[in-house]
């Protein structure tokens, strides 16, 4: 199932069409039964997650926008389930899969969602803004295209401190028409940084489908920098592994920046407030849902590994279920920030006064 | 003590900076082996090599959004743009992402990025070239802005604000940068947020920052000798953090208050002071608090008249006249 267009002599090889074949792959044949037990229970975990969340917002316990992670969930498993110690991850605002992915406890997310103090931000940011930066997750960023430049800046500063870490650079199919996009490919390829572009294609931005926004091919704005470029089919996991680790690996050993598309599909609406009924079909959407759900296609693979059989599949998900229900409580239950919290988080001399060197007034009335 | 000019001081206090900390970087176009476009960086690259002092692209969105990213992961990027005025392309890395990502996180990320380079009018170069956006950048809470006037100022603010682990926009200027000043070669600090009086006075109190504080000294000069005025010439040297005491103790000894600013009037830095002074000191002041801005038009090419569109010194004199009158 994976393409592979070679743009440079740099770019990883083949790694094979199949399911199966992915499962061989170095990176998942290393896998032991309670790895893929974990992976297939984080992609179940997001899901619920994500279920749980739009009923809190139906429930008009969430303000402002809520985009929903459903359907891409092996993207962000498969790349994150990646990560050694010095690899970087940020993305856009359709942040939720990512979190978890890098291993954020639902609790804090959902208290986010709800804006309560407890929040992962302290409720300042918001579903678009989520951050952990002791998980080496950057963000959660609002603004189409704009946290690709400061995904490459982490990986500047990888390179810059010798570390051999990756920075995951993640996008829309919509953001690489931003021009900060154009301008951080260039300076990663003319200054060799350790970065993965990953355009998380679903295909629309927005109501907008690819062929309607795009010009050529995504993934081959790269060859015009010299970058190498590849893409892959973001509904299986183990494929997703198979095509990252390569990536990752030409990234850490040489780095050397990419950019890899991979092809996966939203099955809500852009984000909660889409009606969904203006750009693509529901049929569309039944199509993707039976023959090429994440979850189902790994589930169905660790069927036949025997690695889960029907009582694990049916307890993985009354657990991510219940998870998700005690992360709601545990929002609910929680304060707001105080007003006095308004003010707090701005600067770092006014959080930390016992070591603040300026003087004079930070705020103003 | 030695001499120095303005954009020397500025020198010095990145290689004094250079020097100390292995995670400062200088970034920007033609810093390095073209010598600065303004000459500010002249020698660095022979100096510390091109790891640390770093030639980009014409990409300010590209490398600006860069450095904040690296600032994010310990480095202390200090980028300078050749000009401030282009800023405007990447106003979405250094206003959305530097000033609010520690917010957004909850207080758990810092930029420590300077982000340097001229913001004047008063060099012909057109509307495009010429912008002064200390206000606009200080409208956004997250950032600090510096902007000094004087040699011995910049070199203190800079590194400074190469130490401070908050995002600092530094607005330097390039018609000072061949002015000369007392620059001591050790390793002075000056800290954001404290203001200067660099003249003192008893009848009139002039705000002012910038290269308008020279323009404001000289007038103050002409004031004592022509018209037996003696004015006190505030120079901010920050706009945020803001040294409001200063000027506040300034406006309580003389109870008249001229803003001098090098701004466009509308929501400008002189806007905010004014509110200030009348809403913290209403009943020290003997006359309503005059203002002299750049009028307010794009900048003009027109060499003559541009040097009018600006504050100026005979423009400062008959202002402060006003007030004393
Ligand atoms: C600069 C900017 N322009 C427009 C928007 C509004 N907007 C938010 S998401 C979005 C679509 C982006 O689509 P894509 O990059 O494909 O990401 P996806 O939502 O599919 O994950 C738009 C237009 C924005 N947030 N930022
Ligand atoms: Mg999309």
């Amino acid at each position: 199932m994976t393409k592979k267009t070679s743009a440079t002599t740099d770019n990883p090889a083949e790694t094979g069409t199949a399911t199966q074949g992915h499962a061989g792959a170095a990176v998942n044949a290393r896998l032991s039964a309670a790895d893929k037990v974990e992976l297939y229970r984080k992609m179940m975990r997001i899901r619920r997650f994500e279920e749980r969340s739009l009923r809190a917002y139906q429930a008009k316990k969430i303000g402002g926008f809520l985009h929903l992670y459903i359907g891409q969930e092996a993207v962000a498993v498969g790349c994150c389930s990646l990560m050694g110690k010095d690899d970087h991850v940020i993305t856009a605002y359709r942040d939720h899969g990512h979190a978890i992915a890098v291993g954020m406890e639902l609790n804090p997310l959902m208290a986010e969602l709800y804006g309560k103090a407890t929040g992962c931000s302290k409720g300042k940011g918001g579903s678009m803004h989520f951050f952990d930066p002791s998980r080496n997750f950057w963000g959660g960023h609002g603004i189409v295209g704009g946290q690709v430049p400061l995904g490459t800046g982490l990986a500047y500063a990888l390179k810059y401190r010798g570390l051999k870490g990756a920075c995951m650079t993640f996008m829309g199919d919509g953001a690489v028409n931003q021009g900060a996009v154009h301008e951080a490919y260039n300076l990663a390829a003319l200054w060799e940084l350790p970065v993965i572009f990953v355009v998380e294609n679903n295909g629309y931005s927005m109501g907008t489908s690819q062929a309607r926004s795009s010009a050529g091919e995504l993934g081959q704005r790269a060859a015009s920098y010299g970058m190498a470029w590849g893409v892959c089919d973001g509904h299986d996991l183990y494929g997703v592994r198979a095509f990252m680790a390569e990536y990752l690996d030409l990234a850490r050993e040489k780095s050397r920046p990419s950019v890899v598309e991979i092809r996966t599909y939203r099955y809500r609406g852009h984000s909660v407030a889409d009606p969904d009924n203006t750009y693509r079909s529901k049929a569309e959407v039944e199509e993707y849902r039976k023959t090429k759900d994440p979850i189902q296609v790994f589930q169905r693979a660790l069927l036949e590994e025997r690695v889960l059989d029907e009582a694990s599949v049916a307890r993985i998900d009354a657990e991510a279920r219940v998870e998700a229900d005690l992360a709601a409580d545990f929002a609910e239950a929680s304060p707001f920030p105080d007003l006095a919290d308004i003010q707090k988080d701005v600067y770092w001399e006014a959080d930390n006064p016992a070591e603040r060197r300026s003087a004079g007034r930070l705020f103003f009335t | 003590m030695p001499i120095l000019q303005y954009r020397e001081a500025i020198r010095q206090a990145l290689a004094e900076e250079l020097a100390r900390d292995p995670n400062v970087v200088v970034m920007g176009e033609e810093v390095g082996q073209f010598n600065g476009a303004y000459k500010v960086t002249e020698g660095l690259l022979d100096k510390f090599g091109p790891k640390r002092i770093v030639d980009t692209p014409i990409s300010e969105a590209g490398f600006v959004g860069l450095g904040i990213g690296a600032s994010m992961l310990g480095i202390r990027p200090v980028i300078e743009l050749m000009f401030w005025s282009f800023y405007s392309v990447a106003f979405d890395q250094i206003l959305n992402n530097a000033a609010n990502v520690r917010y957004m996180s909850g207080g758990q990320i810092n930029c420590p990025i300077v982000i340097r380079g001229p913001a004047n009018g008063g060099t012909n170069v057109g509307a495009t070239h010429s912008h002064t956006p200390e206000n606009i950048l200080a409208s956004h809470p997250g950032v600090k802005v510096v902007v000094p006037a004087t040699p011995y100022d910049a070199k203190g603010l800079l590194k400074s604000s190469i130490r401070d682990n908050d995002p600092v926009m530094f607005l330097e200027n390039t018609i000072l940068y061949g002015d000369k000043g007392e620059v001591p070669d050790d390793d002075y600090l000056i800290p954001l947020g404290k203001a200067d009086t660099k003249r003192e006075g008893t009848d009139l109190t002039i705000v002012t920052y910038g290269r308008a504080a020279i323009l404001s000294l000289a007038a103050a000069g002409v004031l004592q000798q022509e018209h037996g005025f003696s004015a006190e010439v505030v120079d901010l040297r920050s706009i945020r953090p803001l040294d409001m005491d200063a000027v506040l103790a300034s406006v309580r000894k003389t109870h008249r208050v001229l803003i001098v600013e090098e701004q466009k009037p509308f929501c400008g830095v002189g806007a905010q002071l004014a509110y200030m002074i009348q809403a913290e000191a209403f009943d020290e002041l003997d006359a309503p608090i005059a203002r002299l801005s750049t009028i307010d038009a794009p900048a003009i090419y027109s060499p003559p008249v541009e040097a009018e569109q600006l504050p100026n010194q005979q423009g400062i004199l008959k202002a402060a006249l006003g007030v004393l009158a």
